[in-house]
């Protein structure tokens, strides 16, 4: 664990020098409001951007990608044998990313990463890539990442935090990927430890008074399912809702996706694209049965999953960051702080 | 427009105690700064729920389908702005629900704020937001500003021509002055007057950051389709994923759906959240309606609408 200092004035040179070795995501502004992007030679990330509408969960697991190809010409040997697309992991650099953000990685892990399985291009992706988050000084006014185990000085799942001192980033060095870029990016005056440490703590702590929202969610895992699951509250969460897909899709911790195969010429590509629970086409059997055919259903799902489920299978606390983006983006304001605090004090009569 | 909260407020209980209706769809207040949320009110202690103000720019018809209409003898009751009430018609006059069976509370209005402009003006998140009459007071971390409503209309409130329901059961209010409007379509003219290759590149640009969420589209009245084209599996139309083909068609197979049907509402505007503009796609075809078939949507019961009827007056000549 070592500090360093970051002169704001170097910082550019020092990412641009890191370009040998990285290819370079971070926060860009553009009329469509702020997103997580491959940042161009010469394009810098907006370190102090607004909350990007997407969350960097595409720079592992992007909305469509293609996992594998096969050639159709049948005079090739190989033809209509599905082989891996190929597909570059070369080291890459997310800068400026949010601390809930980097524990929503750390969430999605859980089921890209387990005993049994490992997703290739998930993993390789995971292991390639470099964390550089940036402390929130002033979190907005939807984070509640404090109620669900980060904050904004959260360094799970982080390689480098960074701080926000005005004319320069004071940087908590956190793991050897995290070394290897600010060696990359010569970034080397050292900072005190006892002393960055203490500054680290108070911003912490200054930052963590902003937010106002303390959401309970204690009261979830000894829940029954079923319980939750017949509550009568569902249709009422469920009336507004539309069912598009805008919660899941900005959701750092949405992981589903679905498989599709297309072809044309003599080429087949298979590829998965993010599945959202909230289309009719989720989960819709081959059979023509669909377990949850109604928007009551598909948006209890959203939400049993979230805050169930996922609570009871993984002993991790519910599967939300407390980014806030769903309720800021969902068009008809439902807001999973107020679901969870239904689900959390409910009580069968 | 906001004094037409408390006549809405006293017609529902009114509704609700009689029996009449079995439901209100309304406007509930937000849990976050300029939000609202459409609400089924079914008790009369739950009007005071109710909230009409500037930021109530979903469209409530939305909300209205054959498949959710009472059993019985019973009403729905809408709150319907303008744009509402001519979408209800449009159910009307596409058969999907009866007249009868619906119970249309006109609101006349006087235009629904652009949120994105107003959070553009501030350099960081907005934590509250007050109307009073025809001002907002937005108050952010850093900064405060007192704006009248009429500098942050929506633009498709700016261009709007009727903003009183033209069919309704009872008014929460004086109707308010239509506006007449030397340009209606400035807009479309300027996307017409490119050449075909920027024209091209406009609508490329349009949907580059679309994530394919369709809440344009299932915030949309209009789409009541039981199965939309791009669900549909066997066969599959569309491709799921985000090339740029497949997003491109969505976007346009879903405008020349609305055809002749779309109110400018803005609904699909309000909810995309990636801002897209997606009335450049629908306006165009508005306007068309209009020019050649002096035909605005949701305007009247009785008059088919001019793609589903054969005219031997028809401008083209392709069809006589």
């Amino acid at each position: 664990m070592n500090f360093i200092t970051i002169d704001k004035s170097n910082w550019t040179k020092g990412i641009e020098k890191s370009r040998g070795t990285y290819q370079i995501f971070g926060p860009v502004e553009d009329e469509n409001g702020c997103q997580i992007k491959s940042l161009e030679p010469g394009g810098q990330p907006k370190m102090n951007a607004d909350v990007t509408v997407m969350s960097p969960k595409s720079v592992l697991f992007p909305q469509t990608e293609t996992i594998l190809t096969a050639d159709l010409d049948e005079s090739k040997e190989d033809h209509h044998i599905m082989k891996r697309a190929e597909q570059k992991y070369t080291p890459r650099a997310v800068l400026g990313i949010r601390p809930y953000d980097a524990r929503a990685i750390q969430l999605v892990k859980l089921n890209f990463d387990t005993k049994d399985y490992r997703d290739p291009y998930w993993c390789d992706a995971y292991e390639a890539t470099t964390f550089v988050g940036i402390g929130q000084n002033r979190p907005t006014p939807f984070d509640f990442s404090t109620s669900t185990g980060c904050g904004p000085f959260s360094e799970e799942g982080l390689d480098v935090l960074l701080a926000d001192l005005d004319d320069r980033y004071l940087a908590k060095v956190l793991t050897p990927k995290g070394e290897a870029w600010a060696a990359a990016c010569g970034f080397d005056a050292g900072a005190d430890t006892k002393e960055s440490q203490v500054l680290f703590d108070i911003l912490k702590k200054e930052a963590e008074k902003n937010i106002s929202t303390d959401l309970g969610t204690d009261k979830l895992a000894q829940k029954s399912i079923l319980d939750l699951y017949e509550a009568p509250f569902w249709d009422d969460v469920a009336f507004s809702c539309i069912n598009c897909g805008t919660c899941t899709f900005v959701c750092p911790t949405c992981w589903c996706f679905d498989i599709q195969d297309e072809t044309k010429h003599k080429k087949a590509a298979r590829f998965r694209n993010w599945d959202t629970c909230m289309s009719p086409l989720f989960t819709n059997h081959a059979s023509g049965h669909n377990p949850r055919e109604s928007k009551v259903h598909r948006v209890r799902q959203r939400f049993m999953h979230k805050l169930k489920y996922f609570v009871d299978k993984y002993d991790q606390g519910i599967m939300c960051v407390g980014c806030g983006r769903c309720v800021a983006s969902c068009p008809v304001n439902i807001d999973i702080r107020e679901v969870c605090t239904i689900m959390n004090n409910y009580e069968k009569k | 427009m906001d004094t037409c909260i408390e006549k809405i407020k006293a017609i529902c209980t009114d509704l609700l105690a009689n029996g009449e209706v079995e439901k209100v769809i309304g406007f509930a207040g937000g849990s976050i700064p300029m939000a609202t949320r459409p609400i089924a009110v079914t008790s009369e202690a739950d009007v005071e729920k109710l909230v009409f103000n500037a930021f109530c720019g979903l469209n409530l018809a939305n909300y209205v389908s054959k498949n959710n209409l009472p059993k019985n003898g019973a009403k729905i009751a809408v709150v319907a702005k303008g744009c509402d009430a001519r979408n209800l018609v449009t159910h009307m006059v596409e058969n999907q629900v009866p007249r009868e069976k619906v119970f249309i509370i006109g609101v006349p209005c006087t235009g629904m704020v652009d949120k994105r402009m107003i959070a553009q003006r501030f350099e960081d998140e907005i934590t509250q937001c007050t109307q009073d009459g025809d001002t907002l007071t937005v108050t952010s971390a850093l900064q405060q500003e007192v704006i009248a409503k009429k500098d942050v209309l929506r633009h498709n409130c700016q261009y709007c021509t009727h903003r009183n329901p033209p069919v309704y059961d009872v008014m929460s209010g004086d109707p308010v002055e239509e506006q007449i409007l030397d340009q209606p379509f400035p807009d479309v003219d300027h996307i017409a007057s490119m050449d075909p290759e920027t024209r091209w590149d406009h609508f490329a640009e349009l949907t580059k950051n679309c994530i394919r969420c369709y809440a344009c589209r299932n915030a949309c009245p209009l789409c009541y389709c039981p199965t939309c084209f791009v669900d549909e599996s066997s066969p599959q139309w569309v491709g799921k994923g985000q090339d740029k083909t497949d997003i491109t068609t969505f976007h346009f197979l879903r405008a020349f759906h609305c055809a002749g049907r779309c109110t400018d509402c803005g609904a699909c505007v309000e909810a995309c959240p990636m801002g897209i503009n997606v009335r450049d796609f629908t306006r165009k075809l508005n306007k068309d309606a209009l020019d050649l078939f002096g035909w605005e949507a949701g305007m009247d019961l009785d008059r088919r609408p001019p793609l589903d009827v054969y005219s031997p007056d028809d401008p083209d000549d392709f069809i006589k």
